[in-house]
């Protein structure tokens, strides 16, 4: 007798948590660094916010060498990624992986990709104009950015949180990390998978509905 | 009757002599087809894919039986000093470069040569080191 009030406790947290996780629907988490700020409100109470970190505002060329920046992702979801057209190593995998992101959501012009070359000596939009084309890709959904060393190292490394570098010892003389990065409509990091991993990526598949769906409400 | 019997013992034995050298001769291909597979995940499927299928109009398919039996003494050459030249595979062209793998010794060239010309619908047998190394004293 003295364990039922126990028992029906416990009983009560199960029937709790399922209907939780029932109802409950998924969101993606949000990464980067994060900040809080003080706001004042009207009544002259004040409250703190979480501020998370966005992509800042960036200009680049694209494969036709047209300008493209932020507000050719405005309204958008869109997978960011840096490699090279002439990557021996993982960039083959992770474009092999990430087309077929890019085919399920064709017809959704909600979804872009951004690929930044980190080669800025010899990808220039002419070359990722032919590589986009041979891989099947060209058209406005999926953009390939070229741009100056800084601005290309400084984005990858302090906004997509992606390592970048030239080395010499390196075939290729890059190295970098095959992240694909998916960012909301408010530019803020939703997801980070292994682009040379094919289920890491099929998962990056799964997630672009879920955070579409936030915003349709 | 002991002209038969011995007769028949000495085919016997060369038969035997016979089936046991192909059966060798196939363990080895066979073991060169492993090795070589082995070889292949890992330092040719990144680009050529998990199936060899390549990727789109950027990296060739290893599935063009005839391409592997027409080139089949050039193979060498591309695996071990890569290739960066106009070619045609699957009735497609392709032109991007093929970087050099000069890291592989003879032997780890025949095992992948093994391995990729009795894969993906080919069927050609067994292809050993000498033959690599002849074939690499005549590349391009
Ligand atoms: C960095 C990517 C890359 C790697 C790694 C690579 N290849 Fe290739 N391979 C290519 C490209 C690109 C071509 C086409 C080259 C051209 O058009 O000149 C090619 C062409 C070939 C060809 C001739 C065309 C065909 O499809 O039959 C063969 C054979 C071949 N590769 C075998 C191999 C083997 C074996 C390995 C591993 C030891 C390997 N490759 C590693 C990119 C690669």
């Amino acid at each position: 007798m003295r364990h039922l009030p126990l028992r029906i406790l416990l009983l009560f947290c199960a029937v709790l948590l399922v209907f939780n996780s029932c109802t409950k629907e998924r969101k993606l988490p949000i990464y980067g660094n994060r900040d809080t700020k003080i706001v004042k409100h009207a009544d002259g109470s004040s409250s703190i916010d979480t501020v998370y970190q966005t992509i800042p505002d960036f200009t680049f060329l694209n494969q036709d060498s047209v300008k493209i920046n932020n507000n050719t992702f405005k309204n958008k979801v869109y997978v960011a990624d840096f490699f090279f057209t002439s990557c021996p190593s993982i960039c083959p995998i992770m474009h092999r992986n990430l087309k077929k992101v890019y085919e399920d959501f064709k017809g959704n012009p909600e979804v872009m990709f951004l690929s930044h070359t980190i080669d800025y000596k010899y990808d220039t939009p002419h070359i990722l104009k032919k590589y986009a084309a041979k891989l099947g890709v060209d058209d406005k959904k999926w953009q390939f950015a070229y741009g100056k060393r800084n601005d290309i190292y400084t984005i990858a490394e302090k906004s997509y949180l992606v390592a970048v570098q030239e080395d010499s010892t390196e075939k290729g003389s890059y190295v970098h990390q095959g992240w694909l990065i998916l960012i909301d409509k408010d530019r803020k990091m939703r997801g980070i998978y292994d682009g040379t991993d094919s289920k890491a990526v099929e998962k990056l598949g799964k997630d672009i509905p879920t955070l579409l769906a936030e915003y349709k409400k | 009757m002991r002209r038969y019997i011995l007769s028949a013992l000495v085919l016997l034995t060369i038969t035997t002599m016979i089936y046991s050298c192909q059966s060798a001769e196939q363990i080895k291909q066979d073991m060169y087809f492993a090795n070589g597979r082995d070889l292949y995940v890992k330092r040719c499927q990144n680009c050529h894919g998990q199936k060899a299928e390549g990727l789109a109009n950027l990296i060739p398919p290893l599935t063009d039986a005839r391409y592997l039996k027409k080139n089949k003494n050039k193979l060498a050459c591309i695996i071990k000093n890569g290739l960066n030249e106009k070619i045609i595979v699957n009735n497609r062209e392709f032109s991007e470069k093929m970087p050099a793998q000069s890291d592989l010794n003879d032997i780890d060239i025949a095992q992948i040569i093994v391995y990729l010309t009795n894969s993906n619908g080919s069927k050609q047998g067994m292809y050993n080191t000498e033959a690599v190394t002849a074939d690499l004293k005549k590349c391009k």
